[in-house]
């Protein structure tokens, strides 16, 4: 018995470690990436690295006043909100529908709504470049929004569809005898009742929208250019200004990672469209 | 549980995602497939021609494309085998009762790396990983191990990226099998716990029966995701150095954005649609049992 008592006893202290060790591995980059981006680059740029040292913001006065980081950071939001505003308009009544009516070719519907989680966007972006070049929306907020949609609408389909069918059924029962049409059950009773699935829907949406790149990179080359695109570019030229690149990683992170914790425990559910509860 | 209306009723709630997905979705997808049959280069577009399959026959005996998909299968085969075994061994940890506070900060901390822009992960590979200026050369350092040149070298650069891959990965990996763990009844885990006092018969008898779900879940996505694979390794290395870390996303991107040859990059993309509908479908099949 003594032995099994040391054993669970270690067992603790290894699993102490353990759990210590793993949260160590996941946040000491983002530690990295703040510390330096609070260095000059003399002290960036030291042989070996410093860990102590006095900190500065000049980095991030540098990246968002003179090197347009700003506006890029501002085109980030404008695209991510509206197009979560407008997954969440288009979605929700799908969601509805998929969730309460009967219909041939629900199946299929449902199919090509998931299929859409597994696309790559680098199968969509020239095809809307070109297309995108020819009706004149190349390098506009418009066409990030529209394209975003290809991720968004699906989430919040699945979401708010599966949060539409935990409502009662009873609800929409005792409305229809009252003489409510679909449209009204759905605005007045079902969709205030999905407000919880309808939050959790837009902020991964917003994270989704926020961190993406590909289209970003080939459909808004100036104008429209998001964060994530702008941070690309710095690691052109060959001075690569370390500070300025952390500084810029920092303020385009901590907003996803605010909402990531806002919405820790539907994370996964939305990275595999509900498939994982 | 469900009730019959009219079509138009239909009509008014899905038309309109119907359509917003048609014309962001479909169209394009059309568009690719009708330029893939020709030799269709922005930068000689007068030389524009039909060449039908031509451009798919280049793709099925290129050089760049079979490279690009067996990096990709390669990445795939190393990094997501070690992301389940730390994830499930996370997962088992966490399952366990007890330091309750400190498990709850732990998959707060898991949350992080997967809500990572993507192109950041690429920015903190660069800096973290410089052979001069990087803390992890620092830290290798530490512990006896010489500077390694990690963006410059070809065999460091796809080790690189690997190492991110697992950083920004095992946490999800760890919380969809803890969501699979959870899934297994209390008391045939407690019976089992009483029978015996391995772990691992534990697990093998008790718990992998619940956990295959998760696991196949896990695969089919990171199969799905690893052929997505952009933003991470563009900003990082651009595929390089030489074609060591161009994965099959970053291949399409360098034909259409860089060589300007949308038929070709259409054909390969076309390709690509067809693994992934592949994919889809045996991922519906198997985790929407409402549909069918």
């Amino acid at each position: 018995m003594a032995r099994a008592a040391s054993y669970q006893d270690r067992n603790r202290w290894g699993e102490l470690a353990l759990l210590l060790a793993i949260c160590l591995f996941c946040i000491f980059p983002f530690y990295w990436m703040v510390t330096t981006s609070l260095k000059t680059q003399v002290v960036a740029l030291a042989d070996p690295p410093v860990w102590f040292f006095t900190p500065t913001l000049q980095n991030y006065v540098q990246v968002l006043f003179e090197d347009n980081v700003g506006i890029s950071l501002i085109n980030s939001l404008i695209v991510a909100v509206c197009t979560t505003a407008l997954a969440v308009g288009l979605g929700c009544p799908a969601a509805f529908a998929l969730a309460r009516f009967e219909f041939r070719g629900k199946t299929d519907l449902w199919f090509w709504f998931i299929t859409n989680r597994f696309v790559s966007p680098v199968v969509l972006a020239f095809p809307v470049f070109i297309i995108a070049r020819e009706i004149g929306l190349r390098d506009t907020h418009l066409a990030l929004i529209l394209m975003y949609l290809t991720f968004t609408l699906p989430i919040v389909i699945w979401i708010c569809t599966d949060q539409f069918r935990a409502i009662p059924y009873d609800l929409d029962e005792a409305a229809l005898l009252e003489g409510a049409s679909q449209p009204r059950i759905f605005w007045s009773i079902c969709l205030p009742l999905a407000m919880p699935g309808v939050a959790v829907s837009s902020i991964l949406s917003f994270i989704f929208s926020w961190n993406e790149l590909l289209f970003a990179y080939i459909l808004a080359p100036r104008d429209a250019k998001t964060a994530p695109a702008m941070a690309v570019t710095f690691m052109e030229g060959y001075d690569v200004p370390y500070g300025n690149i952390m500084a810029t990683s920092t303020l385009i992170v901590i907003p996803v990672l605010i909402f990531a914790l806002l919405a820790s425990k539907h994370l996964v559910r939305g990275l595999t469209m509900g498939a994982v509860k | 549980m469900s009730s019959h209306v009219t079509r138009r009723t239909i009509f008014t709630f899905l038309g309109p995602s119907v359509a917003a997905l048609i014309i962001v979705g479909i169209i394009p997808l059309g568009y690719a497939l009708w330029r893939s049959f020709y030799d269709f280069n922005l930068t000689r577009l007068a030389r524009t021609k039909f060449v039908g399959l031509d451009n798919y026959a280049e793709v099925l005996t290129s050089d760049a494309f079979w490279g690009s998909m067996s990096r990709t299968a390669l990445l795939f085969i190393i990094s997501v085998p070690i992301q389940i075994a730390i994830g499930l061994t996370i997962a088992l940890v966490l399952h366990r009762p007890g330091l309750s506070l400190l498990k709850t900060f732990t998959r707060l901390a898991l949350v992080l790396p997967m809500a990572t822009t993507y192109a950041v992960v690429g920015l903190l590979a660069q800096v973290m990983m410089n052979q001069k200026y990087g803390v992890i050369n620092q830290i290798l350092g530490w512990i006896g191990i010489d500077p390694i040149n990690f963006i410059g070298d070809p065999t460091n650069a796809f080790v690189g990226v690997v190492f991110w891959d697992i950083w920004q990965w095992t946490p999800f990996v760890a919380l969809v099998l803890l969501a699979g763990l959870s899934t297994v009844p209390t008391e045939i885990e407690e019976a089992a716990t009483l029978e015996t006092k391995s772990h691992w018969t534990v697990l093998r008898y008790v718990q992998l029966p619940f956990l295959i779900p998760s696991l196949v879940a896990v695969l089919i996505l990171r199969t799905a995701d690893t052929l997505k694979l952009f933003d991470m390794p563009f900003t990082m290395t651009r595929g390089g150095p030489g074609n060591a870390t161009e994965f099959i996303a970053v291949l399409i991107e360098r034909i259409g954005n860089r060589q300007f040859d949308i038929g070709l990059a259409s054909a390969h993309s076309i390709i690509m649609l067809i693994v992934t509908i592949i994919l889809a479908r045996i991922y519906i099949h198997l985790f929407y049992k409402e549909i069918r």
